[in-house]
């Protein structure tokens, strides 16, 4: 009696949790066109000057479009990969810098270099196409 | 005048008899008087709990008034918030209750978590109540954190995402838990709407049910003794009835604590940063509120790779550990040996300086 009555208890208690977590389990986004983006304009080149960070949407996320000293163009994804702050360019120390925990990522090929960051910064690819800035998945 | 008096006497005694007869309040009359707490020079410490309790009281009473007019939706979350600080009559006051209570909450928890320890009172029999006491505070963490989001600011954006983002890489649960509360790849609506049900439905259930466990069993075993106490002949041993003693002693500690959250309210009242946007940097110098600081600065210092795992991973665990600390501690440290005793209290030491060092460390950096 009892092991019916535990069997019973535990089989209606899985048929009513798997739905809960069905239901509040998030849906795989694959109809959201935001992700879908491949290449956004950013700004003018002129707009941007040397030693300079802009932060921008790409799609469903952050980047960072860089203008260096030297006068190369890059662009990241500006997702830390240490927890996920969102990162910006700080031109005092000529460096990519997350707010949160203080990591630090190189400008021009977004390696990890100070900090608690694991990883380097996903790369995005920059052109310039009459002055406007094309920032395209990589 | 006195006839008339003499009449309202007789008919507040006959209700009186009617409810202490119908309600079966003499159980009641007979376990209040049951109770004695000891009188010693921790005795200061027995006030902690209690005053956690009040200012959960003003948490109930100011959140559900914050629901009527605060609009858990991506675009008008922030909006409203704004609206209760500066339209709405009186706003300002109940959402800084709100917030200031907040603190005080968890601060007082934290406050009677660690006397408690220090007492020892996880000693056998009371197990269950110090464990039961864990979760608690995990619980008034957890209200902090959700609460803090609902206002849609660029720092509880952020707070929010590092929150996340260490959930999702807990081990075991990690994986499960941190799509669930999040909601999707990105905070968003989804994310405003789990947390808002969350803080204000399941965890006050949780934290109501839970309250009433802990309770019973205070009740049940009579407050604990430190060994100092107890170890003095009875004749020298002093005790005070809960009721009425020390239940008007504690309902004027509450007062004393309403004051200091009034007076917080009054001097500070809270502010709201600007509306968060998931696409801007983390501002410069952002930092959590202060109960988060320790664990902040923490992870501030943990190099990338500590050995073959992951910084983030290692900081984890090195802080679950912390926890199982105090999880396991009735067992460490039983009662029956001094020399474990000696190690409860190297640790809880160890703990708290640490945890203060931190913090203040946090805030300053
Ligand atoms: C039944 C209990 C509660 C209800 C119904 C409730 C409801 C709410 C609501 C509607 C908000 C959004 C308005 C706002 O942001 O000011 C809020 C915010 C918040 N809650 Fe609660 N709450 C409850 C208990 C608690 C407890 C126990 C704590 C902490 C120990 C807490 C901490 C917070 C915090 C930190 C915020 C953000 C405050 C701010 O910046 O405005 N809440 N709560
Ligand atoms: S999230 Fe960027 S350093 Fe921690």
């Amino acid at each position: 009696m009892r092991t019916a009555l535990g069997t019973v208890a535990v089989l209606w208690g899985g048929v009513a949790l798997y739905p809960i977590y069905r239901y509040l389990a998030p849906r795989p986004d694959t109809s959201d066109d935001e992700t879908q983006v491949t290449s956004v304009e950013v700004c003018k080149l002129s707009e941007l000057p040397k030693n300079s960070g802009k932060n921008f949407r790409f799609g469903s996320f952050p980047a960072l479009l860089i203008h260096t000293e030297d006068d190369g163009l890059h662009a990241f994804k500006a997702v830390c990969t240490h927890l996920g702050c969102t990162v910006q360019y700080r031109g005092d120390i000529q460096r990519i810098f997350c707010a949160c925990h203080g990591g630090q990522y190189d400008p021009t090929t977004g390696k990890n270099i100070a900090g608690p960051p694991p990883k380097p910064l996903d790369s995005l690819k920059v052109a310039v196409v009459n002055d406007q800035v094309v920032v395209s998945r990589a | 005048m006195a006839a008339e008096l003499q009449q309202e006497n007789k008919l507040a005694k006959l209700i009186g008899n009617f409810l202490v007869s119908r309600l079966s309040l003499a159980d009641l009359q007979h376990l209040a008087a049951k109770k004695k707490v000891p009188v010693h020079k921790h005795s200061l410490w027995y006030y902690m709990g209690g005053i956690t309790m009040i200012y959960f009281a003003v948490q109930v009473v100011t959140g559900i008034l914050l629901m009527v007019y605060y609009v858990p939706e991506i675009n008008a979350a922030h909006a409203s918030i704004l609206k209760i600080n500066s339209q709405i009559d009186f706003g300002w006051f109940i959402r800084s209750l709100h917030s200031w209570g907040s603190t005080l909450m968890i601060l007082s928890a934290a406050v009677h978590l660690f006397s408690s320890f220090f007492m020892r009172a996880y000693r056998q029999p009371r197990e269950i109540t110090w464990w039961a006491g864990l979760v608690l505070m995990i619980l008034c963490l957890a209200f902090g954190f959700t609460g803090y989001l609902l206002p849609w600011d660029d720092l509880s954006f952020f707070a929010t995402k590092v929150g996340l983002d260490i959930t999702a890489k807990a081990p075991l649960v990690g994986g499960l838990l941190g799509p669930l509360l999040k909601g999707g790849n990105m905070i968003s609506q989804a994310t405003i709407s789990r947390f808002f049900g969350i803080h204000v439905a399941i965890l006050p259930l949780t934290l109501i049910s839970l309250l009433a466990v802990h309770l019973m069993l205070v009740q049940s075993h009579g407050m604990s003794e430190p060994a100092a106490f107890a170890d003095t002949p009875p004749e020298k041993r002093r005790y005070e009835p809960f009721f009425p003693d020390f239940f008007f002693k504690d309902m004027l500690v509450w007062i004393l604590a309403l004051n200091v959250l009034f007076v917080l309210v009054v001097l500070f009242p809270w502010g709201v940063g600007p509306e968060a946007n998931p696409f801007a940097p983390a501002p410069i110098g952002i930092k959590p509120e202060w109960y988060f600081l320790g664990a902040f600065q923490f992870l501030k210092l943990i190099p990338p790779m500590v050995g073959p795992i992951e910084g983030e991973l290692f900081g984890i665990l090195a802080m679950s550990l912390v926890g199982l600390g105090f999880l396991i501690m009735p067992f460490i440290d039983n009662g029956s040996q001094r020399r474990r005793a000696l190690l409860a209290t190297i640790y809880g030491v160890a703990v708290v300086l640490g945890l203060i060092f931190l913090s203040i460390w946090g805030a300053l950096s």
